[in-house]
Order: C-alpha cells, then structure tokens, then sequence
C-alpha cells in the first residue's frame, strides 16, 4: 500500500544529525534556460559561454537562485506543507559550472541540524564534484512535537 | 562611481501588483525540480488547506526582482549590473505564496558597507498580500565590485 504523502514529521521522532532528505539533481543548459524563463533572470553568463568567457568565468554557470530553489526543494516531500517552512538562508560561495554537453550533477543532503520547542534546523548540503557550493543553507521549520 | 551609501533610508515605491498565477507557478516548479504535488495539482494544495497550488519558496524571488529592477534604474545608486554578484539571500515566511495572491513588493535599503574596492549592498523586500497582510520579506545581498581601472 502507497500514500502519497508520508507522515507529518513529529518533533519528537527526529535528532539532531538525522539525515531527513537527499537527492541527486542533474543540470543541463536547458535548466538553466528553463530557470531562466521561469524567474526572469536572463543574465546571458547563464547561456552563452563567450559572455561567461568575457567576464572571466570557468564556464556557463547555473543561476544561484536555481541552486537555492532545488536544495529547498528536497525536503518539501519530508515536510509535506512548504507552509511549515519559516526562514531559508543561504550564501552563495561556489559557482555551479555547467557543462554543455556533460551538464552538472548537484548532490543535496538535508540534515536536523538543531530542535527547539517549536520547530527544528534543516542544514542543507548542496555539492557539486568535491565541492560545497551553498554556505550555511539553513531552513527554520515549524513542527508539532 | 562607488555605491552611494545614502540609498539606505531612502524610500521606494511599492511595486505594481503581481498577480500569481496558477501556470507560473507550475513552470517554476518544474524549473527547481520541485517534485511535490502541492506545487502543481490544486486538489492537493486544498488537501492541505491552500486556495490553489503553493508556489515554491524561492519563487518569492520573481516578486523581490521587480524592486532589484527598482533600485538598478536609479541613476544615483553606484550599482552597476555587471560589477554585481549575489553573496547571500534569505526569505521569512509569514506564509507560502499561492497562486491567486496579488503580491505588492516595498524595497528598503538597509546597510550599504565598504568591502573591499566596492561595497556589500543589503535590501530588503516587505512582499505583502491584497489585503497588506505580511506574507515574506525577502534579504538579499549584493556584493558590488569596485570601478575597473
């Protein structure tokens, strides 16, 4: 038997360190297109790599929002309700190179990362190789004990 | 020009209405691989008490875009685009985004400090519903290089 949503977490079944969501996203320049449709940004370092060449860059980068959107995203199905989600930060601190025709794999990892009365700490891990490319992705959730 | 440190207090404009619609909302979704049906199916968003399907939570960007754009056509800001990179962005949620809200955006300008040749920017955007009741603010960072020599 399936349901299509898992139970509601409950405070008191989760600690601290618990992994709760992971997932592997693969990027190619058509999500960043995408992305890039979808948000309005079409800043062209997203999409032309003789623009992301001019400025300096290693390549065609994805979009920092789009990283942030993805990472989140992996602990909807766990929380069941994007409304239990308070606060989401995030510092931008390596960028996503994606390759043209090889795209870019980003491994997300979403751990309690502290418990307080009336909700929890999501640490999210987004990396891509060896890389951390989010710094202190933390989402401040409300749970029922 | 440097980042002209006097943009903090200045008062902007609330944004024009932005009317979230059902279909923006499923293209963003897809767009972040967003996978829960909350996001794309309206029954599902009403299982879980919403009027319509509940808008990612980084879609609140696509609203706070329209003050960045706001504070990008000042002619007196310093900032230019491609000296520009994004450092950090945080949401707080009063509530999801769902499609049907009408979102009005208020930009403030809060810390303008020197980093280097150029200047960290922080803004904030108070996003508030149809009746100006509080739904996110969102805190964007913008690293802002100095003058290319």
């Amino acid at each position: 038997m399936t349901t299509p949503h898992p139970a509601v977490p409950r405070l008191s079944d989760l600690a601290v360190g618990e992994l709760v969501a992971e997932r592997t996203v693969h990027l190619t320049r058509e999500s960043l297109v995408r992305y890039a449709g979808a948000s309005g940004d079409f800043n062209p370092i997203h999409y032309r790599d003789d623009v992301a060449a001019d400025v300096g860059l290693p390549g065609v980068l994805a979009h920092g929002m789009l990283t942030m959107g993805l990472a989140v995203e992996t602990i909807v199905p766990w929380l069941g309700d994007a409304g239990r989600i308070l606060e989401y930060g995030v510092r931008f601190t390596r960028p996503v190179v994606v390759d043209a025709a090889n795209g870019a794999d980003l491994v997300v990892t979403a751990r309690v990362g502290a418990i307080d009365d009336d909700g929890a700490r999501i640490d999210l891990t987004t990396t891509f190789g060896e890389t951390a490319v989010l710094g202190k992705a933390q989402v401040r959730v409300r749970l029922d004990g | 020009m440097s980042v002209n440190p006097e943009l903090v207090g200045r008062a902007f404009p609330p944004t024009a209405p932005y009317l979230v619609g059902r279909e923006k909302v499923r293209e963003f979704a897809r767009a972040v691989f967003a996978t829960d049906p909350q996001h794309t199916d309206p029954d599902a968003a009403r299982e879980l008490g919403y009027p319509d399907v509940v808008a990612p939570p980084t879609f609140a960007m696509v609203v706070q875009d329209l003050t960045l754009q706001q504070l990008l056509a000042l002619d007196d800001s310093g900032i230019a685009l491609e000296r520009t990179v994004h450092a950090e962005q945080r949401f707080r949620y009063t509530r999801p985004i769902v499609a049907g809200d009408e979102l009005v955006a208020q930009l403030r300008i809060t810390n303008v400090r020197p980093f280097g040749k150029g200047a960290m920017v922080t803004s904030e955007a108070e996003i508030a519903d149809s009746a100006g009741a509080h739904v996110v603010t969102a805190t964007s960072v913008l690293l802002v290089g100095g003058e290319v020599a």
